[in-house]
C-alpha cells in the first residue's frame, strides 16, 4: 500500500466516526444543551449522505468508465418510490379517509389496490424492489444501448429522455403512484413512529453505513483489474476490444451496479425527507448530480462525496438567503469549476500529493522482473 | 513458429490468413474490390499502396471492425472472421496495432501490458484477478524487448510518440498472437526510432506471422528483404513479389512509385 492510500483510509475512518457521533449527540443531550444536535441538522446531513451515495454511483460510471448519464435521478427516484410504497401502506387506516388504501387512491375512487401494489405491505419486499427495479431497468436499457454501441453525447441524451419519459408517466394519476403529489404523510416504519428521534437516528446511521460500505466497495472495485479495464473503456475502447475484451459486459456491469447504488440512496432518502414525487426524476435533478461529481473531482470517489456535500451545503444556505438566484449560482459554479479546476476540489490536493513518477518504482520493478 | 492460440487454428495448408474475393463499399465507393490475398504461416508480409488503395479497410475487415459486403476471410481453416466480432477475433489470435498509437494513457506502462496479457478477459475473472509470478516475468521480458523497462511505472500518456508505438507493439506481443497486423508502425518516428523498430521486427521474424502496412518505402525495403511485398491499388492486388521485382513493375511505377 502506498502512503496516500493509508492517509485516505485514515481520513475516511475519522470522518465516518465524526458523522456517527451526530445522532449520539442528538439523543444524549436535551435540546437546550450546547452539545445538542437538532433533528433538523440530523435530517439534513442524512439527506446529504443519500446524495453522496448517488454521486458515488455516478462517479463509477462517469468518472471511471466515461459514460455520462443524465438520467441517474430516475434510478434514485425509483428506489425512493419503492420504499415510499411500503411507507404508504404502513399508514394503515390513519390516513385522512380512514381507508386501508392510500389516500390518493381513495381520492381517485379506486376500490382496491392495483396488482403492482401487491405485497407492498412487506418492508423487505419493498427493499428488494428498491434494488431490483432500478437494477433491472438499467440492465435492459444498458444492454440495448451498449450493444448498439451508443456512446458519448448520444447516450447522455437518451438517458435524459428515459428519465423524462418516466417523469411524465409518474405525473399521471392513472399510473398509480399518486400523480404529481407523489407519496407523503408517512407515519410509521416497521411499526415505529417515523418522526421519533431514535428512528431518525437509526435511519441516519443506516445511511452512513451504506455510504461507507459503498465507498469501500467502489474503492475495492476501481483498484481491481476490472477497475483498470473500466478506465480502459473510458480512455481507449477500441484498443480494449482488439485486446480481446468485450466492452459490453464491463459497461453493463458498472452501469447496473451504479443504478442499484442509486436506488439504495433513494430508498434511504424518502423516510428522512418524508416525501417523494415525480419532480425527483426531473432533468435538473440528474444534472445536479453530475455537477456534484464535477465539483468534487470525477474519477476519485471521495471527490463525489465531497462535491455532494459542498454543493448541497451551498444550496441549503443559498435557497434560504437568495431563493431566486440558486440556479444562476449553480450554473456559475459549474462553469467556474470546468474552467478553473477541471479535476474538481480534490484535484487541487491530488496535484500536490501525487508522488513523483520515479519514487515508488524500483521496488515494484524488481518484484516484476 | 511458436504455436500460440492455434489449439483451434488449423493451418495445415500453410496459410494463416486467406482473403477470398472480399468487397467493401462505402456509399458506392468501392474500398475493396474482390480482394484476394493469402499470408503464409511465419511470413512477414509488407503491403504498400497509394492513399485510398484500401490498406486500412483491409485491416478493418480482418479485425472485425468492418464487415465485408461479400467474400470470406479465413484465419487458419476454422475461423471465418467475417462472422466474428472484434474481441472474438482478438481472442482467436490476431493482434492489431493502430495507425495512431493507441494505449491506455492514464495507466502505467506496466498496467498497459498487464491488461494485454493472454488470460480470461471476462468480467468476473477480472474482478478477482491477481498477477502470478509467471505473468510478472512475462511482462518483464516484454518490457525489455520493447526497451521500456526504465519506464514501467510511468503513465503511458507521458511517453514519447515512438515509445507509445513500441508499447502498443509490446501489448500485441504479450497476447502471443499467431498473426500480428501493424498499421504504419514507423509513422511519425525519428530515424533512430525507425531503425530500432526495424530491429524489433527482425526479432519477431519467423516467430509470428506479421502483416505490415507501410508508406515508408525505405523501411519496407529494409524489413521485406527477400520476402513478398504486395501492392494494393483501388481495393485489389496490383502486383506481388520481391521488393526489387515490384519496384521494377511498370504498373506499380505508374500508380505509385513513379509519382
Amino acid at each position: 500500500m502506498t502512503k496516500p492510500t493509508t492517509f485516505r483510509t485514515a481520513l475516511i475512518t475519522a470522518l465516518a466516526l465524526l458523522a456517527a457521533l451526530l445522532p449520539v449527540l442528538h439523543l444524549a443531550f436535551p435540546p437546550e444543551h450546547a452539545l445538542h444536535v437538532s433533528g433538523y441538522t440530523l435530517a439534513l446531513v442524512g439527506k446529504f449522505m443519500c446524495y453522496a451515495l448517488a454521486a458515488l454511483a455516478l462517479d463509477l460510471v462517469w468518472g471511471y468508465t466515461g459514460i455520462l448519464s443524465l438520467g441517474h435521478a430516475l434510478f434514485f427516484a425509483l428506489g425512493a418510490y419503492a420504499h415510499g410504497m411500503y411507507l404508504m401502506r404502513a399508514i394503515g387506516r390513519d390516513g385522512v379517509h380512514g381507508s386501508v388504501l392510500p389516500d390518493f387512491m381513495v381520492f381517485l375512487d379506486w376500490q382496491e389496490l392495483p396488482w403492482f401494489w401487491a405485497m407492498t405491505d412487506s418492508f423487505w419486499y419493498c427493499m428488494a424492489l428498491a434494488v431490483l427495479v432500478p437494477g433491472v431497468l438499467a440492465f435492459v436499457f444498458g444492454y440495448f444501448a451498449f450493444r448498439s454501441r451508443i456512446k458519448g453525447v448520444y447516450f447522455s441524451i437518451i438517458t435524459q429522455a428515459l428519465a423524462y419519459a418516466c417523469m411524465l408517466l409518474f405525473f399521471r394519476n392513472d399510473t398509480g403512484f399518486g400523480g404529481n403529489n407523489g407519496f407523503t404523510d408517512f407515519r410509521r416504519i416497521l411499526g415505529h413512529d417515523i418522526t421519533a428521534p431514535s428512528i431518525r437516528a437509526a435511519l441516519y446511521l443506516a445511511t452512513l453505513a451504506f455510504l461507507v460500505g459503498a465507498l469501500c466497495l467502489c474503492r475495492w472495485l476501481v483498484a481491481s483489474r476490472l477497475g483498470r479495464i473500466l478506465q480502459g473503456v473510458r480512455d481507449a475502447e477500441p484498443r480494449l476490444m482488439f485486446l480481446g475484451y468485450d466492452p459490453l459486459w464491463f459497461k453493463l456491469f458498472v452501469w447496473t451496479l451504479s443504478a442499484v447504488l442509486c436506488g439504495i440512496a433513494g430508498a434511504l432518502y424518502v423516510p428522512q425527507v418524508g416525501i417523494v414525487n415525480p419532480s425527483e426524476m426531473s432533468p435538473a435533478n440528474s444534472i445536479e448530480m453530475v455537477i456534484w461529481v464535477a465539483v468534487g473531482g470525477r474519477g476519485t470517489l471521495l471527490g463525489a462525496i465531497l462535491g455532494a456535500f459542498t454543493v448541497n451545503g451551498l444550496k441549503s444556505w443559498f435557497t434560504a438567503a437568495f431563493p431566486d438566484l440558486w440556479l444562476f449560482a449553480l450554473g456559475l459554479l459549474f462553469i467556474l469549476v470546468t474552467l478553473l479546476m477541471p479535476k474538481g476540489l480534490l484535484g487541487l490536493r491530488l496535484r500536490r500529493r501525487r508522488p513523483p513518477p520515479a519514487a515508488q518504482e524500483p521496488a515494484r520493478l524488481e518484484e516484476a522482473a | 513458429m511458436r504455436p500460440a492460440h492455434d489449439d483451434a487454428l488449423d493451418t495445415s495448408h500453410g496459410a494463416i490468413l486467406y482473403l477470398e474475393d472480399v468487397s467493401v463499399s462505402f456509399d458506392g465507393f468501392r474500398a475493396l474490390n474482390r480482394l484476394t490475398l493469402d499470408i503464409s504461416v511465419g511470413e512477414l508480409r509488407c503491403i504498400i499502396g497509394p492513399n485510398g488503395a484500401g490498406k486500412t479497410t483491409m485491416m478493418d475487415v480482418i479485425t472485425g471492425k468492418t464487415r465485408p459486403g461479400s467474400g470470406r476471410v479465413w484465419f487458419g481453416q476454422r475461423h471465418d472472421l467475417s462472422l466474428l466480432s472484434e474481441h472474438e477475433i482478438a481472442r482467436a489470435g490476431i493482434g492489431r496495432k493502430f495507425q495512431r498509437p493507441t494505449v491506455f494513457e492514464s495507466h502505467t506502462v506496466f498496467e498497459n501490458l498487464e491488461l494485454s496479457l493472454r488470460m480470461d478477459k471476462r468480467v468476473r475473472a477480472s474482478l478477482f484477478a491477481r498477477l502470478d509470478g509467471e505473468q510478472r516475468d512475462r511482462i518483464g521480458a516484454v518490457l525489455r524487448q520493447i526497451r521500456l523497462e526504465d519506464h514501467a511505472w510511468r503513465a503511458a500518456g507521458l511517453l514519447s510518440h515512438g515509445q507509445k508505438q513500441w508499447l502498443e507493439i509490446g501489448m500485441l506481443l504479450i497476447q502471443e498472437p499467431a498473426l500480428i497486423l501493424l498499421d504504419e508502425p514507423v509513422a511519425g518516428m525519428s530515424d533512430a526510432e525507425t531503425a530500432r523498430t526495424a530491429e524489433l521486427l527482425d526479432e519477431l521474424r519467423g516467430r509470428h506471422s506479421i502483416v505490415v502496412v507501410e508508406h515508408d518505402m525505405g523501411f519496407v525495403a529494409e524489413i521485406a528483404r527477400q520476402g513478398k511485398v504486395t501492392v494494393l491499388h483501388e481495393g485489389a492486388v496490383l502486383a506481388e513479389g520481391r521488393m526489387d521485382e515490384v519496384q521494377a513493375d511498370e504498373r506499380v511505377i505508374e500508380v505509385y512509385l513513379g509519382r
